[in-house]
């Protein structure tokens, strides 16, 4: 059961970098290439000599861009799958799909949503390489305590559903993971190290972009692992006792 | 009046046991945060390899996930 699930939760995974790696191509692809000319026009103009390229554009942007896609495809699928696996029956009574779909609306929120907008993705020539370190330590505890929150307002809902009903208990526990995740804003320190002459155009779209390629990641793995665990329990429950109605 | 059996519309809802899920989600965990560590912060804030070309090849990705990349 659990091996079928994670097998199930990796390859749909592999399905969602395969999408994402479209949607990467038309959206995200053009704003990285206009980032870098204003990047090598910079450094033209401050008299730097060009940068010795390890790795083609041509690699990073097909080779590379697919690897990184899957790799953070199949790694999620795999999680995905085990958050699945904990939440079905647990958050209330619904079918596979249902679950795989809130499960994933979680997922994107919690892990991709909340940390961009304290921590917005930058393209290529935004960002400055001395701070590196603590960036990636704050991006990393922005979904830390993310993930956080969300086990505490879980753990609200899952006491109050008995009182309040399934609807209003989840209603609470969104308002207490809003509360919380809002003095986190506050409290975590803010980082904009965007060169002032860089486009505001090119930096909105890459974000956009980054936000469609996690939408479709996301999407994938909900609605897809949804669909093909509602068809594989369905076959098996429908040899579950059947209700006896007269007519 | 005869009684015909129906399908009941709801399949039933299962619950895995927590027993049968940890370990498997003990090995989702530990490949999963590997997986995700190469993509995300390897030659960037730290480096096990040395060099910069496992950065160099996921930069795309890396920028596009959300990942602070340089």
């Amino acid at each position: 059961m659990m091996r079928t699930l994670l097998i199930r939760g990796m390859l749909v995974g592999l399905a969602a970098a395969a999408l994402a790696y479209v949607v990467a191509w038309f959206l995200g692809e053009p704003q990285v290439a206009l980032a870098i000319s204003f990047e090598e026009a910079k450094a033209a103009a401050s008299g730097e000599m060009h940068e010795h390229e390890v790795v083609s554009r041509t690699v990073q942007e097909t080779f590379g861009l697919i690897t990184a896609l899957i790799v953070y495809g199949v790694a999620f699928g795999g999680l995905f799958s085990i958050a699945f696996a904990f939440a079905h029956g647990r958050i209330g009574d619904f079918r596979p799909r249902t679950t795989a779909a809130l499960v994933a609306l979680v997922g994107f929120v919690v892990i991709y949503v909340v940390p961009f907008l304290k921590y917005p993705p930058n393209p290529p020539a935004v960002g400055s390489e001395d701070t590196i370190g603590s960036r990636t330590t704050l991006y990393v505890t922005m979904i830390v305590l993310s993930l956080f929150t969300t086990a505490v307002a879980l753990y609200a809902g899952r006491r109050l559903a008995p009182r309040l009903g399934g609807w209003n208990a989840a209603l609470v526990a969104v308002g207490v993971f809003a509360v919380i995740i809002g003095i986190i804003y506050v409290v975590m320190p803010a980082v904009n190290e965007v060169p002032a002459d860089f486009s505001a155009t090119v930096l909105w779209r890459f974000r956009l972009a980054s936000l469609a390629i996690q939408l479709t990641v996301w999407g994938t793995l909900g609605l897809l692992f949804g669909g093909l665990t509602d068809r594989a329990l369905g076959r098996r429950t429908a040899g579950a006792p059947a209700a006896v109605v007269g007519v | 009046m005869a009684n015909v059996v129906v399908p009941s519309g709801k399949p039933v809802p299962l619950r895995i046991p927590v027993r049968e899920i940890v370990p498997w989600a003990v090995f989702a965990a530990v490949l999963g945060l590997a997986l995700l560590y190469f993509v995300g912060a390897e030659q960037g804030a730290t480096s096990i390899i040395s060099g910069s070309t496992v950065h160099e090849f996921v930069h795309d990705g890396r920028h596009l996930l959300g990942f602070p990349c340089h």
